[in-house]
């Protein structure tokens, strides 16, 4: 089943201006969250959904001001919230497309809870982490996913904290979607986005997003020209290869463990197939550590897991039919009655 | 010897008032200190206009349900009933000590009580330690009936005690029962195939089957929910109520339990009555509420002592469409019910104060994006894990100020087991017609007592308007989402799906007209001022204080709020039968407080607020009115005491009338 199913189309076809508030987008010049705006509200005009079936629930972060921007509902919460308030729209009202927008610290620090809990729970909901490695709306303190050693504000000695890879606390989470793209590969995050939105469940999207003014360049590995070097893209049902005429080759070495090695030096029949509908989640784990804990030097790109798995909210909504009355009003009625009554006469 | 009428008659005795003794009746009668005890022969029956038992054991011994059957067949007979259990929050302190004793206290009468009594005048001790705890709430001339089975010298020691007060004299004062409960229910339930522990266990339904003679309650019911509760496992079921049958018939056959009491029904409004805990009431009165309004209840809640009945009993009801979210911690809880109120629902989350602190930033969103959200807090002694089993009424500085910034609300407190329903009803209300968080007020003595309830008929009760935006309000076809009711003040509620009225709600500070993010100076000051007149405002649309001074004369007001109603009710009432003059009031709104309470508080020379807290709201009080209200505070984790609130108040009021 479709993550769209039971909310009503839009009669008439939307564009991305129809997902456009009027409110002024204010995030530093050259902001990749400009991209990623943009890209959603085409894409949230794409899915062919009525716009005032979109909820859009989002933390506190510079992300998180992305509701503001989007023309549909939204509640801008509070910090690290958002998927606990999200699961309530998702339980409350099957016939919206809830997506949560959330940063490193807001998902994954003060709200890791949250994340973890509705992606095991599988919430019918989207879940867009801007991942910029930094606090930017503080002014810049070391995030869950800055580099150990970071020097920052808050860490003039360098950070101490291991940093958390998102996509690997999702999947040991039981995510049932899991992906990363990056703010600068507009086909790409179009691509994740409608998978994500089409995926009945939680899906989690991590989107490496730089901020230029706390953190610039934390991504630049893997862009311009020498990304193809370093971009793993993972491809359902292809052999996972890349670089310039695909030189590299991710494979299973002899002690189980997944690496990156030349292509021309193992066997081609060694090479990993990627499948994101495994049920066993194993190897989309190991694909998840292909990238560097500290400086990024690579990073498998697309989708990791996606399987099916019952939505909490569908299974709640189904137990409610199961056990409905006919006539409400009646069945409290006797309910509240109870079966063990007397009758009192006035005396 | 004839069969005329002793002097004993009409006299009162501890076990109550006789109303027709002969001679023929008594076999014994002693007198100790200013007590007379006196045993009867025969199949006597006494009537009494009200009793109050305690059932007291080890925490695996089943006292609770052993009370809730006893307490279901004197609401079932018509008695009034109150009940106050007791219970340490491990769910099985290492067995026969002294902290793993559990009790259940009732009251049941032939009129109209309030609260389940001080002091017991039959106590049922299921071990040593049971004894030992309740012992020294015992008045003298109270019934004791011991099960001697575990009176062992390693037992003994255990809890401290050198010798065994069945030998040792120290019960004299007392009405002793000395039965190996044990060893009867274990031979009552020979036969059933049940292990030695098995049978054991069914001591509490010998007693309970004891009891029931005792005070000529009907069995029926209880027999029936034994064949219930046990329906799966038969040789249990049977055991159980054999030994019920046993307790039953050895009362009956027994020289020892000669007299058989009772008490009659009391007079209440005409209706059908049921019993009801406060926990099940704010249940059933959420559900109402919601109802009434024509939402879908969300409820999003995380476990927590004292609370945790009301999540158990609306995951049960998905037959009237509740939604439950078992959250994974108190915040997500709000949360989630925040997120459905903004999707439509009417999202509701229960705790007690620990959960309450966590909860207040996003109930300070929820004040901010002015969504309805009914919040209910059943109070515990705190603070931090403090008594979670144990009551108290601390919490109310804390629901009413604890949040950062201007951040007012409606709070409104239950005063008893039943007026949790009409409470969580009107909190509904307030949330849905207001837009605004409600804090409603229990606590752990309203959670789990029990008391009688005529049972509502639910359209007598009002509908509520949601009153949902479906159209645009503003100039251009524009929807204004901050633009508010002239009257209440409550902005328009536009949900998910409703085209043409895309908005956005936050956190983050909202334009007064069109919700967008505005850090204005005096848009700030406008939207601070605003929010407080609404809460405010709501005055306007609560009853006025009512004060209780039957006389007219009373120069002493005694306020309270929350489950002091008993308590003070009662005291109140044998403080006039006394012949002196007493008023009383009662507050179920604490924000805003009803119009007329700066009044009421002048009228009277003193006015006295007693409270489970230290003075919480003599100072809000003291604060707003610039009256010099006297805090009168306990904080044992216990409902009031009545003998004790009476000695005080007599003081207070024979003091008044020495200074003429």
């Amino acid at each position: 089943m479709s993550g769209l199913a039971g909310v009503p189309l839009a009669v008439e076809p939307l564009n991305r201006k129809d997902f456009t508030s009027d409110q002024e987008v204010r995030w530093c010049p050259g902001c990749g969250d400009y991209a990623i705006l943009s890209t959603f509200q085409s894409v949230a005009a794409e899915l062919g959904i009525k716009r005032e079936n979109t909820v859009m629930i989002s933390g506190i972060g510079c992300s998180s001001r992305l509701p503001y921007y989007v023309d549909s509902y939204g509640m801008h919460s509070i910090h690290g919230r958002a998927p606990a308030i999200a699961t309530g729209v998702a339980i409350a009202r099957p016939d919206t497309s809830v997506w949560v927008v959330t940063g490193d610290g807001d998902a994954l620090s003060i709200g890791g809870n949250h994340l973890i809990h509705a992606l095991r729970r599988n919430v019918n909901v989207n879940i867009l982490l801007f991942n910029n490695r930094i606090y930017g709306l503080t002014k810049g303190q070391y995030s869950p996913t800055s580099e150990l050693g970071k020097l920052t504000k808050s860490t003039p000695y360098g950070s101490l904290d291991t940093p958390f890879n998102p996509l690997s606390v999702a999947l040991g989470a039981e995510a049932s979607f899991v992906a990363r793209t990056i703010d600068s590969d507009r086909a790409h995050l179009t691509e994740v986005l409608h998978a994500a939105a089409n995926h009945r469940g939680a899906s989690l999207v991590e989107i490496y997003q730089n901020c230029p003014i706390f953190n610039d360049g934390a991504f630049d590995a893997l862009k311009g020209p020498g990304a193809e070097e370093t971009i793993i893209p993972l491809r359902h049902g292809e052999p996972i290869v890349f670089g310039k005429d695909g030189h590299k080759a991710v494979v299973r070495d002899a002690a189980g463990a997944i690496t990156v090695a030349e292509r021309d030096t193992v066997d081609e029949a060694s090479i990993l197939v990627h499948d994101e509908t495994n049920a066993d989640p194993s190897q989309a784990f190991a694909l998840s550590r292909l990238t560097d804990p500290g400086v990024l030097h690579q990073a498998p790109v697309g989708i990791f897991r996606r399987v099916e798995r019952p939505t909490y909210d569908d299974m709640l909504r189904d137990q409610i039919r199961a056990a409905e009355a006919d006539d409400r009003a009646a069945a409290l009625a006797s309910i509240i009655a109870g079966p063990d009554t007397w009758e009192a006469t006035e005396r | 010897m004839g069969a005329s009428a002793l002097p004993l008659t009409g006299r009162a005795t501890p076990l109550g008032r006789f109303d027709r003794i002969t001679k023929r009746d008594v076999f014994q009668l002693r007198a100790y200190n200013d007590t007379d005890i006196y045993f009867l022969r025969g199949s006597v029956t006494k009537q009494l206009e009200r009793v109050v038992i305690r059932f007291a054991g080890d925490s695996g011994d089943g006292m609770q349900l052993t009370g809730d059957r006893f307490t279901a067949e004197a609401a079932s007979f018509g008695n009034d009933i109150a009940t106050l259990p007791n219970f340490p929050a491990e769910i099985r302190a290492p067995q026969g000590t002294l902290p793993g004793v559990s009790s259940f206290q009732l009251h049941f009468a032939n009129f109209d009580i309030v609260t389940p009594g001080d002091t017991p005048d039959v106590l049922v001790a299921m071990n040593p330690a049971a004894l030992k705890v309740n012992l020294k709430d015992m008045p003298k001339g109270a019934v004791i009936i011991v099960d001697t089975h575990d009176f062992t010298a390693r037992n003994l020691k255990r809890i401290g005690w050198q010798t065994s007060p069945l030998d040792d004299g120290s019960l004299a004062n007392y009405v002793v029962h000395e039965l190996d409960l044990t060893s009867l229910a274990q031979g009552a339930v020979e036969g059933f195939g049940l292990s030695r522990k098995d049978a054991s266990r069914t001591k509490n339904m010998f007693a309970l089957g004891l009891l029931s003679w005792m005070y000529s309650r009907p069995t029926e019911g209880t027999e029936k929910f034994l064949a219930e509760k046990f329906a799966k496992k038969p040789d249990i079921r049977d055991a159980n109520i054999a030994a019920y049958r046993a307790g039953y018939a050895f009362g009956e056959t027994t020289e020892a339990f000669a007299v058989q009491t009772t008490v009659d029904p009391a007079p209440m409004p005409e209706g059908r009555y049921r019993q009801i805990s406060g926990n099940l009431a704010t249940a059933y009165g959420l559900m109402t509420g919601a109802q009434k309004a024509g939402l879908d209840l969300f409820l999003g809640s995380y476990p927590i002592t004292p609370a945790s009945d009301i999540l158990h009993e609306l995951s049960k009801r998905k037959d009237v469409g509740v939604m439950t979210f078992q959250a994974e911690d108190e915040i997500a809880g709000v949360a989630a019910a925040l997120g459905a109120s903004f999707a439509g629902a009417l999202g509701v989350t229960t705790t007690s104060g620990p959960g309450m602190a966590l909860k207040s930033e996003t109930i300070s969103l929820g004040i901010m994006t002015e969504l309805p959200l009914v919040v209910v807090d059943v109070q515990r002694a705190g603070p931090s894990t403090g008594m979670p089993t144990k009551t108290e009424q601390a919490d109310l500085l804390q629901v009413l100020h604890g949040r950062h910034g201007e951040a007012p609300l409606p709070v409104i407190a239950a005063q008893s087991a039943s007026d949790c329903f009409t409470t969580a009803v009107e909190a509904c209300r307030i949330a849905v017609k207001y837009r605004t968080p409600v804090i409603m007020l229990s606590d752990g003595y309203l959670a789990n007592g029990a008391e009688p309830w005529r049972i509502p008929d639910l359209d007598e009760i009002p509908p509520i308007d949601p009153g949902f935006a479906t159209e645009a309000n503003g100039p251009d076809g524009k929807f204004l989402p901050y633009v508010r009711d002239e009257e209440t003040l409550a902005r328009p509620w536009a949900i998910p799906g409703t085209p043409g009225l895309e908005h956005r709600v936050g956190g983050i500070e909202k334009d007064a007209r069109t919700g967008n993010v505005s850090y204005d100076p005096d848009n700030h000051e406008t939207m601070v001022r605003t929010r407080q007149a609404k809460i405010d405002g709501i005055v306007r649309d609560i009853p006025d204080l009512t004060v209780d001074d039957p006389s007219g004369r009373a120069r002493i007001l005694v306020l309270g709020w929350g489950s002091t109603y008993g308590p003070i009710t009662a005291t109140a009432r044998r403080i006039r039968k006394g012949g002196r003059n007493i008023a009383t009031a009662h507050l179920r709104h604490l924000n805003p407080l009803p119009a007329n309470v700066g009044d009421v508080l002048r009228a009277y020379d003193r006015v006295i607020v007693p409270e489970m807290n230290l003075g919480q709201l003599a100072m809000v009080l003291r604060a707003k009115y610039l009256v010099d209200v006297e805090s009168y505070s306990r904080v044992r984790g216990l409902p009031l005491s009545i003998s004790e609130l009476e000695e005080d108040f007599i003081t207070a009021i024979d003091a008044m009338e020495d200074h003429r």
